[in-house]
């Protein structure tokens, strides 16, 4: 098996007495693509906002390649460049160009050179399609298009692994596939991955591995196959039904 | 000082009195040229571009002394309490115009479209679905331009009406009253001013809790 | 046809010394809307904290000054600081003072309004991209917060133009002054001057301002 990547051990996530994360231990190999599901608020959008110290957490500890993640690190900047984060609500920044959006971070805080990052922006824009958007603005840009972007830059800061928080949820029908195919080719370039998604088609085809949260709680872990066709848990079953539709 | 309240006491009734017939007209003004611009009514609305643009950028006392003191020059006669209710009303109309104008395109497209897709006509429309929404929207701005026009009126005592601020000067300059004079003066407008900005703010949150606005 | 004012705003150098008038009101306004911008932009910033003492201070300062007519005001510095603490003022640092007291006021208010509206997610990327906090504030946050806000405190300055107009009221020889003592000193030759005097102080306001609020209009929906 491939190296540990990330280590999750006994993670404990609450606001006052009320738990969204109880006791979750979870392991992520190098190259591994991890798809997380579960109903709507059943923490699994908070796991991903603890693995980038977003969210203090209350118990257990977060590793990424042995270095403890927490959210008053001194390290916890440098920590977070070996991150890189997709959210559900389209946060490019409105007041620069999507190239600026891209350079900013490797530029001002990695201090790489402009030309090389530049040329590697460029290099990504083509293989998501959006090479003749480098000097739009985000407002210009449809919400599929937007997301896109938003993958090119968190690729761009060389991160050891992506996190994607539903990053089709917001979108139209029609520019769910493209984002989705984006996601799919990063899968086969062998990158490590956190997917949080609804999508249960493209789950299914990307995971080597699925989780299942309810209730703050991890309760399968599996390959999709098994997920999908003998989910273990009533819940899952009750999960997967709500997908499928029959006439009564 | 109890002497002197029954002066400063005369001078806020003739304070509110114009400043609520000066408010009256604003609205009544606003209310027709924000109707005028959101219909794009063609040539009018362009007439009423040009007076926003020159009555919010012109002193309310500068307007006042062409009223008060120029045009009886080229025989209109003015009074001057005809003379402030109607540059309160110049000013005010423009200010009432905007609150309106962004209340009413605030209100989504959308909802014009499905009343009409419901067979309601032009007026209907307005009445039962545009307007109501449109006036929770505007509620802030237009209890701000209501305080605003309130305060303006202070400006009234250069065209020689008795108003607060000219029975403060009064009593400064003739009796050397400063400490008295200055403090009626503050008490009297907090007296006018502070409720209607409460009722303001307790509507604002009224507005925001409804769900409208955003 | 009698004479409406154009023959003596003609005569000797009488439309310089309304110029010379509008000067003085630019010149008040511009010196306080230069020290209320960096006093606003700082308590903004400040009031943005948590400290309980400050903001309660901070609201007594902003909701008395903003309910007060600014005429109010200058009579309470220019009249008031006489009587309580023995300054002699002059009229032009009275103004200066009271309009620095406003606009700070306001400025720091719109400040604070423009960092309240700066969304959540803005600072959560940026940290997800490894951005310190000086970098989250030099590179995102401030960059948006000031393109809301430079319209708006454009408008402050039109707001504050127009406002020097009551400086007459305090003895400060302003325009509106100069036009009183021009129509007074051709009182006998052009009765109806008035009328034209007014009209060119009235235009003479506009073409101050309306340059300006022009321009914020068009940074306005340029950068929305």
């Amino acid at each position: 098996m491939a190296e540990e990547l990330l280590t999750i051990d006994h993670l404990t996530k609450q606001y006052g007495e009320n738990v969204i994360l109880n006791d979750v231990s979870l392991t992520v190999h190098k190259g591994e693509v991890v798809v997380v599901v579960g109903s709507s608020g059943c923490g699994k959008s908070t796991l991903l906002r603890c693995i980038n110290a977003l969210e203090s957490i209350q118990g257990g500890e977060i590793c990424l390649q042995g270095e403890k993640i927490e959210q008053e690190g001194k390290n916890i900047t440098a920590l977070r460049q070996k991150i890189g984060m997709v959210f559900q609500c389209y946060e490019l920044f409105p007041h620069l160009t999507v190239l600026n959006n891209i350079l900013l971070a490797p530029v001002k805080v990695q201090k790489r050179r402009e030309e090389e990052v530049k040329a590697e922006a460029f290099e990504l824009l083509k293989r998501v399609g959006l090479e003749d958007k480098a000097d739009s603005y985000p407002r210009q840009l449809s919400g599929g298009q937007k997301q896109r972007i938003a993958i090119v830059r968190a690729l761009c800061m060389h991160p050891d692994i992506l996190l994607f928080d539903e990053v089709t949820a917001a979108l139209d029908p029609e520019m769910v596939r493209e984002v989705l195919d984006v996601i799919l080719e990063l899968a086969e370039q062998g990158r490590t991955m956190i997917i949080v998604t609804h999508e249960m088609q493209f789950a299914k085809a990307v995971a080597d591995r699925i989780i299942f949260i309810d209730d703050g709680k991890i309760i399968e872990n599996s390959k999709p196959e098994q997920f999908f066709s003998h989910p273990e848990t009533e819940r899952a079953k009750q999960f997967l039904n709500m997908f499928e539709y029959k006439r009564k | 000082m109890e002497q002197y309240l029954p002066l400063y006491q005369k001078a806020a009734v003739l304070t509110i009195r114009l400043g609520i017939l000066g408010i009256v007209f604003s609205i009544l003004i606003g209310l027709i040229c924000s109707f005028v611009l959101y219909y794009q009514i063609p040539i009018i609305k362009r007439i009423v571009a040009i007076y926003i643009e020159i009555s919010r950028n012109t002193p309310l006392l500068v307007q006042l002394f062409f009223i008060y003191y120029g045009l009886p020059k080229i025989g209109i006669p003015t009074n001057a309490e005809i003379c402030g209710i109607a540059g309160l009303s110049f000013l005010g109309g423009s200010y009432m115009t905007e609150a309106f104008r962004s209340g009413l395109e605030a209100v989504d497209k959308v909802q014009l479209e499905s009343a009409e897709s419901l067979g309601m006509n032009r007026f209907q429309t307005m009445r039962y679905v545009i307007l109501p929404q449109a006036v929770s929207i505007s509620i802030p701005a237009f209890m701000a331009n209501v305080i605003f026009l309130l305060k303006e009126t202070s400006v009234f005592s250069a065209i020689s009406l008795m108003d607060l601020m000219f029975t403060a000067k009064d009593l400064i300059g003739l009796y050397y009253k400063t400490t008295e004079s200055l403090f009626l003066l503050v008490v009297f407008y907090l007296i006018i001013l502070l409720p209607i900005s409460i009722i303001g703010s307790l509507l604002e949150r009224r507005v925001r809790y409804a769900g409208f606005g955003d | 046809m009698p004479d409406l004012g154009i023959e003596v705003l003609l005569k000797g150098n009488n439309l310089m010394r309304l110029l010379a008038g509008l000067g003085v009101a630019l010149k008040i306004s511009l010196i306080a809307i230069g020290l209320s911008i960096p006093l606003g932009i700082l308590i903004g910033m400040l009031v943005n904290g948590k400290n309980p003492i400050i903001k309660g201070i901070y609201r007594v300062y902003l909701e008395f000054i903003r309910i007060m007519p600014q005429l109010v005001l200058l009579f309470l510095v220019y009249f008031g600081t006489t009587r309580a603490f023995g300054w002699d003022l002059s009229g032009e640092t009275a103004s200066v003072f009271v309009f620095t007291l406003w606009g700070t006021a306001e400025m720091s208010d719109l400040v604070r309004g423009a960092l309240i509206s700066i969304p959540k997610h803005q600072y959560e990327s940026s940290a997800a991209l490894g951005l310190n906090r000086s970098q989250t504030y030099f590179y995102v946050i401030i960059p948006q917060t000031v393109r809301r806000l430079l319209p708006l405190s454009i408008n402050l300055i039109t707001r504050m133009i127009k406002t020097t107009s009551l400086i007459l009221m305090i003895g400060v020889v302003e325009v509106l002054k100069v036009a009183q003592q021009i129509i007074e000193a051709n009182r006998m030759s052009s009765p109806n001057a008035a009328f034209g005097i007014y009209l060119t102080v009235f235009f003479l306001y506009f073409i101050a301002c309306w340059p300006i609020s022009r321009l914020a209009a068009y940074l306005e929906k340029k950068w929305r």
